[in-house]
């Protein structure tokens, strides 16, 4: 890398990597709480792709029933803590309050979930407990959210579950994937650890078609869950794009999760390709290691920025600078990354009614810069898929699914970013618990010789 | 501006808000603070042969975001010495000439005691004293306190010794601790009381502490049961205000006490007869400061109203309190839901469907995903549940239908079926 940004005292880099939502403290959660209506057949339950049952979980709160409060949340979503903290709740549960009727702030509904999940977590409380076995086996690949979702909700049924996970530290995004400002490494596997104590086994570092083959899964379980996500960041396939300084998002992400923070390089000028979320993650984190200058490049204009809108603002509020309207053409530089060579762009109108973007010829400009991170989406694991499974139903790279996670093959069920092509947390737990749901159906019910 | 200022049995004051007996008005320090910050009167904490209290004595009951809805106390009448007491009363009507000072009275129950309290008080020039027959706990066990007010014979015979010396405008307190507040009241007029304060507290046990399994408020483990007041208690006041307003053999003029913490508070207290009005818990909840916006928005309502003053207010809603059996059966409101104003948490219809007629269903409306309330216009009895537990002010209302018949109580009802004239029975069966 041509200039790194120098290192930040430790203390620095706490701060600036410090919860972006603190904790509640208790008795703000009893005021906060109390302002709760608890709603009849409540719209915050019916925005939560899990259901929780927001009302009565708040409720708990207010008459001191902590150890309640959380049994609600993580009966319903076993990962109930960490969406507590990373859910879009303006998006979901808080949009959905019907204060927000009445030109009222919402109840924080994310925050209370997290003092009554932070009650058991920090406690060592148990809330959830498995089921009496019903001596079925369930094999389930990827140790992220949908697998957890669907193996907590097997397990309180009896199932005997076991998840493979290919990289040596399980958690999935929230253990990799996420800034983390919103949440830690650490609080990812202690979830893991909630998933483990109900009986769940968990093979790290054991990837299925390699150090296991998928014989052997079938062969010791009933069905199998396919929990896989996506796989890495896209390729822009531009010319320097293995320039060292080039980097993908999810890696930086990663590292900064999983190292010390002082041992993550960073570049004095950043310039992030891409304006989701998974760009919010990269941009701020890169300003938060101590990047004097960050940029993020986007080819339409700010209406258009598919990050959620109060992570947009982040961004912005965090010093990082939008470049709408360009579009990277090649990455410039000896032996190491210098610039970004980018072209205008425009947006207009095409013959199909939507709006396309075009580029402006003889429009290129330079961005000097000394890293450059990609954040334009994962691929989708089609390799791997068509290899283990072949003739598995795709739609778009990702595995079709009936509405309760059944694939097209008899036995194997999925859910997650591998179905639903990348979306929170919540929803993967959502489906897992679908995918449990339809497992214990089929399962349970008479049916033709397997 | 309308003119606040009031005369209750001979007590005059500048308005009608007096700071009630106990712990805010139990030295001149705190009493000439309560006269500065714009009361109008003060009735000191009852004054009698000095007590030793307990620690702790206090207990309140929270509900949701608000603390202290209901407030109770084991803390007995002063322990401070009577010429104590005594001397500082005299100093802050040096001080303050205008202002009422009334000194409350509790001794044992022998007529020299009385005679001998009752002359020394009135020689400090105190405008008033009002008699302690209410207090529930602690004193009651002496003999004193509510043990005589729970008691026509006692609190008739008492007051009678007071009056036999007293220069001054005898106040009797009442104790709420009795089944029908007006024999008592009617006790005190028989006595020769020149007014009635009420109510005292209503005997109470504060709750659980469910760690140590200790009632409150805990005294070392214990608890004894203690005197309820606050918020909470302000209905129970105001009926019995209004009992005693309306008896035909008291007659005399009445200060309110029971959970006043606002002007409005206090002008339905007046609306029911008060003249005036003492207030404890909100003070020592938030401090005397609470009475400038007493005194202010008394009075621009009485100036919105057209009242010039307080005798004017006086007794005004008293004729519409009455027995059930006056009430028109004829007369029908349902409820109304102002879509416009529905935010959707749908307590009225769980509020209906479990607590009262299954009169509200859930409906979905032209593109709307989301179901909204909607009254069964034929199954509402016009309870009010749904109105009281909407979050929403105005969104639902309880308008008046026209029945087409003539008013009908079940007493005019009774009366016409005695005279043996064939009459519809009033209002109109329950549809289930």
């Amino acid at each position: 890398m041509k200039h790194v940004a120098p290192k930040l005292d430790d203390a620095v880099y706490e701060r600036n990597f410090a919860d972006i939502n603190p904790r509640l403290p208790e008795t703000a959660a009893v005021a906060e709480a109390s302002r709760c209506l608890f709603c009849y057949d409540a719209p915050c339950i019916k925005a939560c792709p899990t259901e929780i049952d927001i009302p009565s979980f708040i409720k708990k709160i207010v008459t001191g029933n902590l150890r309640g409060s959380a049994r609600n949340i993580l009966e319903a979503n076993v990962l109930g803590h960490s969406c507590a903290r990373v859910c879009p709740v303006e998006a979901l549960c808080e949009g959905a309050c019907v204060l927000n009727q009445e030109h009222k702030r919402p109840v924080m509904i994310g925050a209370l979930q997290r003092v009554a999940t932070d009650h058991v977590l920090d406690r060592g409380i148990r809330v959830l407990e498995a089921g009496a076995p019903n001596r079925r086996r369930v094999a389930l690949i990827g140790a992220g959210p949908a697998s957890f979702g669907c193996a907590a909700e097997l397990a309180r049924l009896g199932y005997a579950c076991r998840i493979y996970e290919k990289r040596a530290v399980p958690g999935g995004l929230n253990t990799h994937g996420i800034a983390a400002y919103k949440t830690r490494a650490s609080d990812s596997l202690r979830e893991v650890e909630l998933v483990r104590s109900l009986g769940v086994e968990i093979q790290d570092g054991v990837e299925v078609g390699r150090q296991v083959s998928l014989e052997q899964l079938r062969g010791e379980s009933d069905a199998l869950f396919l929990g896989i996500g996506l796989g890495a960041t896209e390729r822009l396939r531009l010319p320097g794009e293995d320039l060292p300084g080039v980097i993908d998002a999810l890696g930086f992400i990663d590292r900064i999760k999983n190292e010390p923070f002082r041992r993550v390089d960073v570049g004095q000028t950043v310039v992030v390709i891409g304006a989701g979320n998974t760009s919010v993650d990269a941009a701020t984190q890169a300003k938060r290691l101590g990047a004097e200058n960050v940029l993020v490049v986007y080819r339409r204009g700010p209406e258009d920025v598919p990050a959620y809108h109060y992570e947009h603002e982040l961004a912005k509020s965090d010093g990082v600078t939008y470049v709408y309207y360009a579009a990277p053409v090649r990455f410039l530089g000896q032996d190491a990354l210098e610039a970004l060579e980018c072209l205008r762009t425009e947006v207009v109108a095409d013959a199909a009614g939507g709006r396309s973007v075009k580029a402006v010829a003889g429009s290129e400009f330079h961005i000097p810069c000394d890293m450059a991170i990609v954040a334009v989406g994962q691929q989708k694991a089609v390799d791997w898929l068509t290899r283990m499974f072949p003739g598995v139903a795709l739609d778009a790279g990702r595995l079709k699914v009936d509405g309760a996670g059944r694939t097209s093959l008899r036995g194997v069920y999925a859910g997650g970013d591998c179905v639903n092509g990348g979306k929170e947390v919540v929803n993967a737990v959502a489906e897992g618990k679908a995918a449990a749901r339809a497992i214990d159906a089929d399962l349970g019910q008479p049916r033709a010789s397997a | 501006m309308a003119d606040l200022s009031t005369d209750c049995g001979g007590i005059k004051s500048p308005n009608p808000f007096w700071v009630a007996s106990g712990p805010p008005a139990n030295t001149a320090y705190q009493v000439m603070r309560a006269f500065d910050a714009g009361w109008g009167g003060a009735v000191w904490k009852t004054i009698g042969e000095p007590i030793v209290n307990t620690s702790s004595r206090y207990g309140g009951v929270d509900l949701g975001n608000s603390r202290v809805m209901g407030f109770n106390n084991i803390e007995l009448i002063s322990d401070r010495p009577i010429e104590d007491n005594l001397r500082e009363i005299a100093e802050v009507k040096k001080r303050w000439p205008r202002n009422a000072v009334v000194a409350s009275l509790m001794v044992e129950s022998k007529r020299e005691v009385w005679h001998e309290i009752v002359k020394r008080t009135e020689d400090t020039g105190a405008d008033g004293l009002e008699l302690n027959f209410g207090c529930p706990h602690g004193m009651s066990e002496r003999g004193m306190g509510s043990a005589v007010g729970q008691v026509p014979e006692y609190t008739k015979l008492i007051v009678s010794w007071v009056k036999e010396v007293a220069r001054t405008p005898v106040l009797v307190k009442l104790t709420p601790n009795i089944s029908d507040v007006t024999y008592i009241g009617a006790a005190a007029a028989e006595g020769g009381a020149d007014g009635i304060s009420l109510i005292n507290t209503i005997n109470s046990i504060m709750g659980i502490d469910l760690e140590t399994l200790a009632p409150r408020p805990i005294v070392d483990g214990k608890s004894s049961h203690g005197g309820y007041c606050g918020p909470a208690v302000k209905p129970i006041a105001l009926n019995m205000v209004s009992a005693v307003a309306k008896h035909p053999k008291i007659g005399i003029p009445i200060s309110g006490i029971g959970g006043i913490a606002t002007w409005q508070d206090a002008a339905e207290f007046v609306l029911l007869g008060a003249s005036s009005v003492q207030v404890c818990t909100a003070i020592m909840h938030y401090g005397f400061r609470i009475v400038e916006d007493m005194v202010d928005g008394l009075a621009n309502w009485m100036d919105d109203r057209g009242f010039a003053t307080l005798a004017d207010v006086r007794g005004k809603s008293l004729p519409r309190v009455t027995d059930w059996g006056e009430l028109n059966l004829n007369f029908k409101v349902i409820a109304e839901i102002h879509r416009e104003k529905c935010i959707g948490c749908h307590l009225c219809y769980v509020a209906c469907e479990d607590g009262a007629h299954q009169s509200i269903r859930l409906v979905k409306t032209n593109g709307a995903t989301a179901k909204v309330p909607e009254i069964i216009d034929e199954k509402c009895v016009g309870c009010n549940l749904c109105m009281l537990v909407c979050p929403v002010p105005g969104c639902i209302t309880m308008e008046t239908i026209e029945t087409g018949r003539a008013a009908m109580s079940w007493r005019a009802y009774q009366e016409a079926l005695g005279k043996g004239i064939a009459c519809e029975l009033p209002g109109e069966r329950h549809p289930h």
